[in-house]
C-alpha cells in the first residue's frame, strides 16, 4: 500500500521551490515516513532549519516549523528542546549551513548530547546561492568560487560528529531512500544527539559545473562512490579516498542534556526543602 | 507595603527582577561586565523550574533564547559590547518573528575588545539600529539600582505585550554598583503576559493583524505554526507581495512607535523652570542629577531630563523643555551619539552642547557643572 503523505504535507504551499529532480524532496519524504513510524503526533514535532535550499523544507511539512538564520538552526532548536524536553525536535541543514557557518553549533550540540536529530543534506555545494564551494566539495571539482577546481580539503560529517560526541551517527545517500528512512527513525529513537548525513544531488549548481547537469548522471556518480560500511572496514584509507561510506557508525548511550538538567533541578529543589 | 531592603549589585538586581517578572529561560555566554547576570540566573532558575544554558557563543545564546520564547517561555540573554555585536543578526530574527526576548547589554569601553572593565555608553546606536533592515526595538536605560529592578520587570512586560525584543541597556558602573535596593513584593508588581490566541489551534494564524498591531501569540506545540525570518504574511509563510511586505514592516514599526505614550518614561528634576536643560541617561544621568542640584545651589536654573525609555526617543518632551530653555547640555560616555537625537528633537530652537567622553572614565558631576556654568 502506498504511503499517504497527505496529512503531513502543506499542499497549498506547492509547487515547492526546488529544481525538478532535486534530492531534497526524497529526504523530506523519508523524514515524514520515519516520523509516521514513530507514531508521534504532528503537533508534538518541531522541524527547525537554517538557510539554504535544504532549509526550505519546514515550509512544506505540517509540524511546528521554524526557518531561522544561516547556520543557527541547532542553537534555536536547543532553546526549543531545553524549554520543552517532552517534545520532539528535528533539524535539517545543508552542508554549508551545518558544517561551515554552523560548525560551532554542530560540535557543541554533539558534545551536549541533547536529544535532537540533525539531518545534514550534503549536496557538496552551496545550492541556494549559486554553487559556491562548501566544506564538502570534493577535491578538484569546480564551484563558482573554485573555478579551477577545489583545492581545499573536506570535512567528513560522520567523523566530525563522532569526534564531538554524537550518540547516533549514520550516512546514506539519495540512492537509498529506504535506508535513509531507517537511519532517520533510529536517530529519532535515540535519546541523545543524532547526526544523519544524506549525500544528495544538486545537479543544477554542482552537477552542471562538473559535467553532470542531469540528476541521473549525478546520482549515478554518487552511486559509484558508495561503499557499505562492512566492506569499507577491509579497505585502506587510500582506497576510501573520495568514497561515501554508507551505514551506521555509532549507536551508543551517554547521559542526555535535558535529562541531566532535570536531575539537577530535582537535586537543587530537594536540597532547598 | 511589603517591600524589603536588600544589598545587591545592578547585575544581581537584573537577575532577581527577571525571575520576579516570570523569566524562565536564560541563554548566555560569559563576558565582563555582564557575567554576574548569567551566574545569578544559573543559580536561581533551577529553583523555579526554569532553564539556564551557557551556549557556545552569543549568536547561539540569542538563538536559543528566541527558540525558547517561541516554545512559550519568557526568556532573556545578557552580554556586553563584543557579544552584543554578535547577537545582532538573531535579534533581527526575533524582531521579525515577533518573539519577546529581553537582551541586556552592560556597556563597556569599545570598539572591539576595548576596555573590558571600564564603563561606556557607546552602544546606544547599536542598541537602536544594530541589526540590519527597518525594525523597531525598545531600549530602556535605568540609572539607580531600584530602577534597574523595576525597569527589568518593565522590559519583560513590554517585550511580552508588544511581542518584540527589548534591550535593557546598562553600563559597567550600574552593573557593578552595589547598594541597598528596595525590592517590591512580587504581589505588588504588574506582570504582563503575551496576548494569547482565543481561536482553536487549527484556526490559529501567527500574524493575524485583524487583532491589531500585536497579533496573539501561541506557543509551539500548543498552537503549531510556521515562521521565518523572510518577509511573511499573516499565516507565517514567505511572501514577496509588495503590499503584504510593506504592511508587515509598517505594522512592526507601528507596534513600537504607535505605543510611544505607553512606553515613554522619564525622570525629571527641576525642569518646570529650567533655563539650562541637561539630558543624560544611565549612570551619567545620576552624575547629572548631582550637577544640576549644585547648579541650583549656585543660583543657576538648571534642570535634568533623564530618560528611562531611550527608544522610542522622548522627542516631544525634549522639544517642549528645550523650547523654554536657553541651552541644552547633553552628557554621555561616547563622542556624540544621543546628542544627535537631542539635536534632531530640539530642531534648532535652542543651542545644544555636549559633555562627551570615551576614555573609560565616568563623567563626573563637576564636568557637567562646568558646562552648565559655561553656557548659562
Ligand atoms: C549570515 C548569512 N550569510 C550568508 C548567507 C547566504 N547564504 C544563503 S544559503 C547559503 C549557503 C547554502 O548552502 P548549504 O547550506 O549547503 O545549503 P543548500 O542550499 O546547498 O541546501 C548562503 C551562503 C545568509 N543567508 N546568511
Ligand atoms: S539548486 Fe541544487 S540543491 Fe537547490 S533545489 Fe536546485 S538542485 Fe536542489
Ligand atoms: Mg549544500
Amino acid at each position: 500500500m502506498a504511503f499517504n503523505y497527505k496529512p503531513y504535507i502543506r499542499e497549498d504551499k506547492f509547487p515547492n521551490i526546488w529544481c525538478p529532480g532535486c534530492g531534497i524532496g526524497i529526504l523530506m519524504k523519508a523524514i515524514i515516513r520515519a516520523v509516521h513510524k514513530m507514531g508521534w503526533k504532528r503537533e508534538d514535532v518541531a522541524l527547525v532549519s537554517g538557510i539554504g535550499c535544504t532549509s526550505r523544507m519546514p515550509g512544506y511539512v505540517n509540524f511546528n516549523t521554524l526557518h531561522t538564520t544561516h547556520g543557527r538552526a541547532l542553537a534555536f532548536a536547543t532553546g526549543i528542546k531545553h524549554a520543552r524536553p517532552d517534545k520532539h525536535v528535528i533539524v535539517v541543514s545543508g552542508d554549508g549551513d551545518a558544517l561551515a557557518i554552523g560548525g560551532n553549533h554542530f560540535i557543541h550540540a554533539c558534545r551536549r548530547n541533547i536529544d535532537i536529530t540533525l539531518i545534514v543534506l550534503n549536496n557538496m555545494i552551496y545550492g541556494m546561492t549559486g554553487g559556491q564551494v562548501s566544506p564538502t566539495t570534493p577535491a578538484g571539482y569546480r564551484a563558482s568560487t573554485m573555478p579551477y577546481g577545489n583545492v581545499e580539503p573536506n570535512f567528513d560529517t560522520v567523523n566530525l560528529a563522532i569526534g564531538a560526541g554524537a550518540t547516533y551517527v549514520a550516512r546514506s545517500t539519495v540512492n537509498n531512500p529506504a535506508l535513509m528512512e531507517r537511519q532517520i527513525k533510529e536517530g529519532l529513537q535515540n535519546k541523545g544527539f543524532s547526526v544523519i548525513e544524506v549525500v544528495s544531488n544538486c545537479h543544477i549548481q554542482f552537477g552542471r559545473r562538473n559535467k553532470m547537469g542531469d540528476q541521473l548522471v549525478l546520482r549515478h556518480w554518487i552511486k559509484e562512490r558508495e561503499v557499505p560500511l562492512r566492506k569499507a572496514k577491509d579497505m585502506s584509507p587510500e582506497e576510501l579516498e573520495g568514497k561515501f561510506v554508507i551505514g551506521t557508525f555509532v549507536k551508543k548511550t551517554r547521559p542526555e542534556y535535558t535529562e541531566e538538567y532535570a536531575k539537577m533541578v530535582e537535586r537543587v529543589k530537594g536540597a532547598s526543602k | 507595603m511589603a517591600k524589603r531592603l536588600e544589598v545587591m549589585s545592578g547585575n544581581e538586581a537584573v537577575a532577581r527582577a527577571a525571575i520576579a517578572a516570570g523569566c524562565r529561560f536564560y541563554a548566555g555566554y560569559p563576558i565582563t561586565p555582564s557575567s554576574e547576570i548569567a551566574e545569578k540566573m544559573a543559580e536561581l532558575l533551577p529553583k523555579v523550574d526554569g532553564k539556564f544554558i551557557q551556549m557556545e557563543d552569543e549568536i547561539a545564546s540569542m538563538a536559543a533564547a528566541t527558540g525558547a520564547s517561541l516554545a512559550g517561555l519568557k526568556s532573556m540573554t545578557a552580554t556586553s559590547g563584543p557579544g552584543f555585536s554578535l547577537k545582532q543578526e538573531n535579534l533581527g530574527f526575533a524582531s521579525m518573528v515577533e518573539a519577546p526576548v529581553v537582551i541586556v547589554d552592560v556597556m563597556r569601553g569599545g570598539p572591539s575588545t576595548g576596555l573590558p572593565t571600564f564603563p561606556a555608553q557607546g552602544d546606544v546606536m547599536q542598541a537602536i539600529w544594530g541589526t540590519h533592515g527597518d525594525h523597531a526595538v525598545v531600549v530602556l536605560t535605568p540609572g539607580t539600582l531600584e530602577e534597574v529592578y523595576l525597569e527589568t520587570v518593565r522590559a519583560f512586560n513590554i517585550a511580552e505585550k508588544l511581542r518584540t525584543p527589548v534591550v535593557l541597556l546598562l553600563d559597567e558602573i550600574i552593573g557593578h554598583m552595589t547598594g541597598d535596593v528596595m525590592i517590591p513584593d512580587d504581589s505588588e508588581l504588574e506582570i504582563i503576559d503575551r496576548p494569547k490566541p482565543t481561536v482553536p489551534p487549527e484556526e490559529y494564524l501567527p500574524y493575524d493583524d485583524s487583532y491589531g498591531d500585536v497579533p496573539p501569540m501561541g506557543s509551539y506545540f500548543e498552537y503549531p505554526f510556521h515562521t521565518t525570518g523572510l518577509h511573511h504574511d499573516k499565516t507565517g509563510f514567505p511572501t514577496t507581495n509588495p503590499v503584504k511586505c510593506g504592511a508587515l514592516i509598517e505594522r512592526m514599526l507601528r507596534k513600537v512607535f504607535g505605543n510611544r505614550e505607553w512606553l515613554e518614561k522619564n525622570v525629571e528634576h527641576y525642569t518646570e523652570d529650567a533655563e539650562i536643560l541637561v539630558f543624560a541617561f544611565g549612570s551619567t544621568g545620576l552624575a547629572a542629577e548631582v550637577a544640576v542640584k549644585w547648579a541650583r545651589e549656585q543660583g543657576i536654573k538648571a534642570g535634568l531630563l533623564r530618560p528611562l525609555t531611550l527608544w522610542p526617543f522622548p522627542e516631544k518632551r525634549v522639544y517642549d523643555l528645550a523650547e523654554k530653555a536657553k541651552a541644552v547640555v547633553v552628557a554621555e560616555m561616547n563622542l556624540g551619539m544621543m546628542i544627535r537625537e537631542v539635536e534632531r528633537a530640539v530642531r534648532g530652537v535652542t543651542p545644544v552642547y555636549g559633555v562627551l567622553k570615551a576614555n573609560g572614565q565616568p563623567i563626573e558631576p563637576p564636568e557637567i557643572l562646568a558646562k552648565i556654568k559655561e553656557v548659562a
